[in-house]
C-alpha cells in the first residue's frame, strides 16, 4: 500500500480512496469483457446490457451511500451489483442460468437482486424502476428512517409519463430518493437530441419543485462529491434530488447492437480522452500513489476474481427442474435482511 | 499460454455468420477493447472486441469466410514470445455441444394440479358456526370494517388511492379510516395511476403492506405494467428474494350507464397470471373475510369489487376474526339437476335463475367461486360429477372469459361425466353501450341463464 498523501488533482482524496475507485471500477470493466466473451461462447444468452464506459457513475455514487441505503434500476444493472458489492460470482452464475446465481437462474442478466445488500433489481420494462424506487423510499420515510434510495434510469427513461408521475409525488411527500438519470446520450439507437428538445433532463424536476444537477460522469470524484449533496439533501428530510449524470457508453444498447448510430471515431475519442479508469490512472501515477507495478497488481487481482466469477458460472449446475414451479407464491411474507 | 479465440455469437439466435473483415494481422499486439474484426450476422455486421490481451498468434478462418459456426476458433492468441501450437489444442476451447440445454426435452408433463386420479373431496365446511350471531352488513361496510381491523392489527398496513381519505372514498368504501388512521395511513394521492401503483409496489418491497385502492379497475390499465411485472413476478425473479406483499382493489365491471371505458369486468385478465392472486366477493361476508385474509397474505393480491353490490347487504358473523380461506368455493344452494358456477355479481343472475328454475321442478347447485386463483376446481368438479350439467355465468367477454377455462377444466377432468355441453353465459362480445336497453342487453341476463340451464337439462 503506498502511502496515504494528498493527490495532486483533488486535493480532498486519499490515496486510498482513489485507488479503492480505481479497483471498483476495473472489476466492472473486466467482469463486462468477460461478459462479452461468455456472450459470445453461447454461455450467457437472451438480452446482455453491458455498462462498459459508465463505471464511475456507480462507483461514485456507491462512495457516498451509506449502509441501509438501498438501490434500483433497469436492466444494465451488472455494475450497479458489483458495486454494491454482490459477490461476481453469484452475478456470473446468474448470467449463465445456473443454480448459483442470485436468482437461482430464473431472472438471468436483467433480474438480479439482493435483499442482503439492499439491491432490488434489476428491471426490465424501461422506467417501470422509478415508481419502485419512490416506493422504497416511501416505506424507510413510512418507518422512521433515513435511509435513502438511489432510483437509475437512463436517458430514455427520462421520457416516460411514470417518471414525471413519480417526481410529483416524491416531492408532494418529502420521499428520500436520489433520482440519478444515467445520460449516456443513446436510447437504444436514438440520441438525446433525437428525443427531445429540452436542453437537460435534470431541469425538469424543476417542475415538480425537486432541485439537482448536472454531473462529470466520467469523472468519479465529481460523481461522488454531487452524490455526497443529493444524499445530504435526502436525509434531512427535504425530500428527492436529481442528479443527471452525463456519461458514455462504448458497447452497443445490448451484445447484437452493432451500433451504427455513432461513429467509430465518437467512441474512441471518448475511450481517449474521458476514459473514467485511466482519469483515476493518471491521478494515482502523477500524484505518485501507485507506481506502474501497483496497479499491474491490481489489474491482475482483478482478472483473477473475474476469472473465478466465470469459472464458477461455467460449473455451477443448471436450476433443477423443479425450480420451474418454486417462488410463485410466498407462503410467508420475506423477512428483512 | 496460448487462447483460441472463437467465434462469437453475437445476437440471442445467432448460430453461424460471417466473418467479414480482419482488422487485426498476425504478429499484432492486441489488448483488451481492441476491434478485432468485423462479423456479419443475420441481422448486422458487429465489432468484435479483443478479451484479453496478447499477440496474434495465428489466424485460422481467413476473412470473407460465410457461416462460420459459433464457437469455431477463428484466431490464436499467444503471449508475446511464445510458439504458435495446433489449433484445437488449447484447454480454453469450448465445445458447443457441451452448451446446449437438454431441460426442454427433459420437462416434466407437471399437468395442473388437475390431474389427479381420485376425485378429491372438496372443504364443505361452513364459512361460521351456526351458533355465531350475524349481523346484515352492507359490502361497502364489510370492506372498510376488514380493512380497519387489518390496519388495527399491523402497522404496516396503510391505504392509498384517489380520495380515499379527506374525500372519505369515491365510493365511501373508507369512510372513517383517515380519523380512525390519520393521514400518514391513509394517503390521497394524485390522479397517476402508473405511478402511484409503483410507488405502492416498491413500499411492498421495501417491507409495508399496501392496500392500493384504484377508483375502478378500468383506470387499473394505466397502471397493469406494474401489477403485473413488477408486483406478480418478482419473487419468482428474485428467486424468492422479495415479493410485493399488498392488495390492488375497487369495483370492477359494469356500473350502470357509464359507457363502454368505465364498464369492463377483467375477472379473466387477472385471473391468468401466475404470482397473482384474485379475488371477486359476492356477499358482504365473502367481501370481510376475504379482504382480511388478502391483506394478510404475502402475495399481491387482485381484489375485484362491484358498484353495484356495495349498497346490498348480507349476514355477516360477529366475530373477532372472520377470515375466509382462498381457494375455497360456497355452494349457496344445493341441487342435483344442474351445476351454476358463477363469482361476483354473476352470483346475482345465478341465484335469480335457480329461484325461477326451481319453480319448474329444476333443482340448480349453485356455487359461489369467490377466489378465481387459487380456484377451487374440486367443488366444481365435485358438483358435476353429481348433475353432470354445468353452465357459468359472468358479466365479462366470452372470449378468453372465466367461464370457458372452466369448461375447459370440467371437459379435461369429468369428460365422462357430462350428459351435456358446458355453456358459458356472459356477457356480449360487445363494448358497453350508453343507452339503458342495449346496457341491459349486453351484460349477461337472468333469462340467459335458466334458458341454458334448460338446454342443458333438455327441458
Amino acid at each position: 500500500m503506498p502511502p496515504k498523501k494528498k493527490a495532486a488533482a483533488k486535493p480532498n482524496v486519499s490515496a486510498e480512496e482513489l485507488l479503492g475507485h480505481y479497483r471498483e471500477m476495473l472489476l466492472i470493466r473486466r467482469f463486462e469483457e468477460k461478459a462479452g466473451q461468455l456472450y459470445g461462447m453461447g454461455l450467457i444468452g437472451g438480452f446482455c446490457h453491458l455498462y462498459i464506459g459508465q463505471e464511475a457513475v456507480v462507483v461514485g455514487l456507491e462512495a457516498a451511500a451509506e449502509e441501509g441505503d438501498k438501490r434500483v434500476t433497469s436492466y444494465r444493472d451488472h455494475g450497479h451489483m458489483l458495486a454494491c458489492g454482490m459477490d461476481p460470482k453469484g452475478i456470473m452464475a446468474e448470467l449463465t442460468g445456473r443454480e448459483g446465481g442470485f436468482s437461482k437462474g430464473k431472472g438471468g442478466s436483467m433480474h438480479m437482486f439482493s435483499k442482503e445488500k439492499d439491491f432490488y433489481g434489476g428491471h426490465g420494462i424501461v422506467a417501470a424502476q422509478v415508481p419502485l424506487g419512490a416506493g422504497l423510499a416511501f416505506a424507510d420515510k413510512y418507518k422512521g428512517n433515513d435511509r435513502v434510495t438511489f432510483t437509475y434510469f437512463g436517458d430514455g427513461a427520462a421520457n416516460q409519463g411514470q417518471v414525471y408521475e413519480t417526481y410529483n409525488m416524491a416531492e408532494l411527500w418529502d420521499l428520500p430518493v436520489v433520482f440519478v438519470i444515467e445520460n449516456n446520450q443513446y436510447a437504444m439507437g436514438t440520441s438525446v437530441k433525437r428525443s427531445t428538445k429540452s436542453p437537460s433532463l435534470w431541469e425538469r424536476g424543476a417542475a415538480y419543485g425537486i432541485p439537482g444537477e448536472e454531473v462529470d460522469g466520467m469523472n468519479v470524484l465529481a460523481v461522488k462529491e454531487a452524490g455526497e449533496r443529493a444524499v445530504a439533501h435526502c436525509r434531512a428530510g427535504k425530500g428527492p434530488y436529481i442528479l443527471e449524470v452525463k456519461t458514455y457508453r462504448y458497447r452497443g444498447h445490448s451484445m447484437s447492437d452493432p451500433a451504427k448510430y455513432r461513429t467509430r471515431e465518437e467512441v474512441q475519442k471518448m475511450r481517449d480522452e474521458r476514459d473514467p479508469i485511466e482519469q483515476v490512472r493518471e491521478m494515482l501515477l502523477t500524484g505518485k500513489h501507485a507506481s506502474e507495478d501497483d496497479l499491474k497488481a491490481i489489474d491482475k487481482e482483478i482478472k483473477g476474481i473475474v476469472n473465478e466469477a466465470a469459472e464458477f458460472s461455467k460449473e455451477s449446475p443448471e436450476p433443477a427442474l423443479e425450480e420451474l414451479w418454486t417462488d410463485i407464491y410466498a407462503t410467508e411474507i420475506p423477512q428483512e435482511a | 499460454m496460448a487462447t483460441e479465440i472463437l467465434m462469437p455469437a453475437l445476437s440471442p439466435t445467432m448460430e453461424e455468420g460471417t466473418l467479414a473483415k480482419w482488422l487485426v494481422k498476425e504478429g499484432d499486439t492486441v489488448s483488451s477493447g481492441d476491434i478485432m474484426a468485423e462479423i456479419e450476422t443475420d441481422k448486422a455486421t458487429m465489432e468484435f472486441e479483443a478479451v484479453d490481451e496478447g499477440v496474434v498468434g495465428k489466424i485460422l478462418i481467413e476473412e470473407g469466410t460465410e457461416n462460420v459456426k459459433v464457437n469455431t476458433p477463428i484466431a490464436i492468441l499467444v503471449e508475446e514470445g511464445e510458439d504458435v501450437p495446433e489449433a484445437g489444442s488449447s484447454p480454453a476451447a469450448a465445445k458447443p455441444e457441451e452448451q446446449k440445454s437438454e431441460a426442454s426435452e427433459e420437462m416434466p408433463a407437471k399437468a395442473p394440479a388437475v390431474a389427479a386420479p381420485a376425485a378429491p373431496a372438496p372443504d364443505a365446511t361452513p364459512d361460521w358456526d351456526e351458533s355465531v350471531e350475524v349481523k346484515q352488513t352492507t359490502v361497502r361496510e364489510a370492506l372498510r370494517d376488514a380493512m380497519a381491523e387489518e390496519m388495527r392489527r399491523d402497522d404496516n398496513v396503510f391505504l392509498m388511492g384517489e380520495e380515499v381519505a379527506e374525500y372519505q372514498g369515491a365510493y365511501k368504501i373508507s369512510q372513517g379510516l383517515l380519523d380512525e388512521f390519520g393521514a400518514k395511513r391513509v394517503i390521497d394521492t394524485p390522479i397517476t395511476e402508473h405511478g402511484f401503483a409503483g410507488i405502492g409496489v416498491g413500499a411492498a418491497f421495501g417491507g409495508l403492506k399496501p392496500i392500493v385502492e384504484f377508483m375502478t379497475f378500468n383506470f387499473a390499465m394505466q397502471a397493469i405494467d406494474q401489477i403485473i411485472n413488477s408486483a406478480a413476478k418478482t419473487l419468482y425473479m428474485s428467486g424468492g428474494q422479495m415479493g410485493a406483499p399488498m392488495v390492488f382493489r375497487g369495483p370492477n365491471g359494469a356500473a350502470a350507464r357509464v359507457g363502454a371505458q368505465h364498464s369492463q369486468d377483467y375477472a379473466a385478465w387477472y385471473m391468468q397470471v401466475p404470482g397473482l392472486k384474485v379475488c371477486m366477493p359476492y356477499s358482504a361476508a365473502d367481501a370481510k373475510g376475504l379482504m382480511k385474509t388478502a391483506i394478510r397474505d404475502p402475495n399481491p393480491v387482485i381484489f375485484l369489487e362491484n358498484e353495484i353490490l356495495y349498497g346490498k347487504s348480507f349476514d355477516v358473523p360477529v366475530m373477532d376474526d372472520f377470515t375466509i380461506p382462498f381457494g375455497k368455493a360456497k355452494i349457496e344452494r344445493a341441487g342435483d339437476d344442474v351445476t351454476i358456477v358463477s363469482f361476483g355479481i354473476g352470483m346475482t343472475y345465478a341465484l335469480e335463475a335457480a329461484e325461477k328454475l326451481a319453480e319448474d321442478g329444476i333443482n340448480a347447485e349453485v356455487i359461489n367461486l369467490r377466489t378465481l386463483r387459487p380456484m377451487d376446481t374440486d367443488t366444481i368438479l365435485a358438483s358435476v360429477r353429481k348433475t353432470n350439467r354445468c353452465v357459468t355465468v359472468e358479466e365479462g367477454w366470452p372470449q378468453g372469459s372465466v367461464g370457458g377455462y372452466i369448461s375447459s377444466v370440467i371437459m379435461q377432468e369429468a369428460f365422462d361425466y357430462l350428459d351435456a355441453p358446458v355453456i358459458t353465459c356472459t356477457g356480449k362480445d360487445v363494448p358497453m353501450p350508453y343507452a339503458a336497453n342495449l346496457e341491459k342487453h349486453a351484460l349477461v341476463t337472468t333469462d340467459e341463464v335458466v334458458d341454458a340451464c334448460k338446454q342443458v337439462t333438455y327441458r
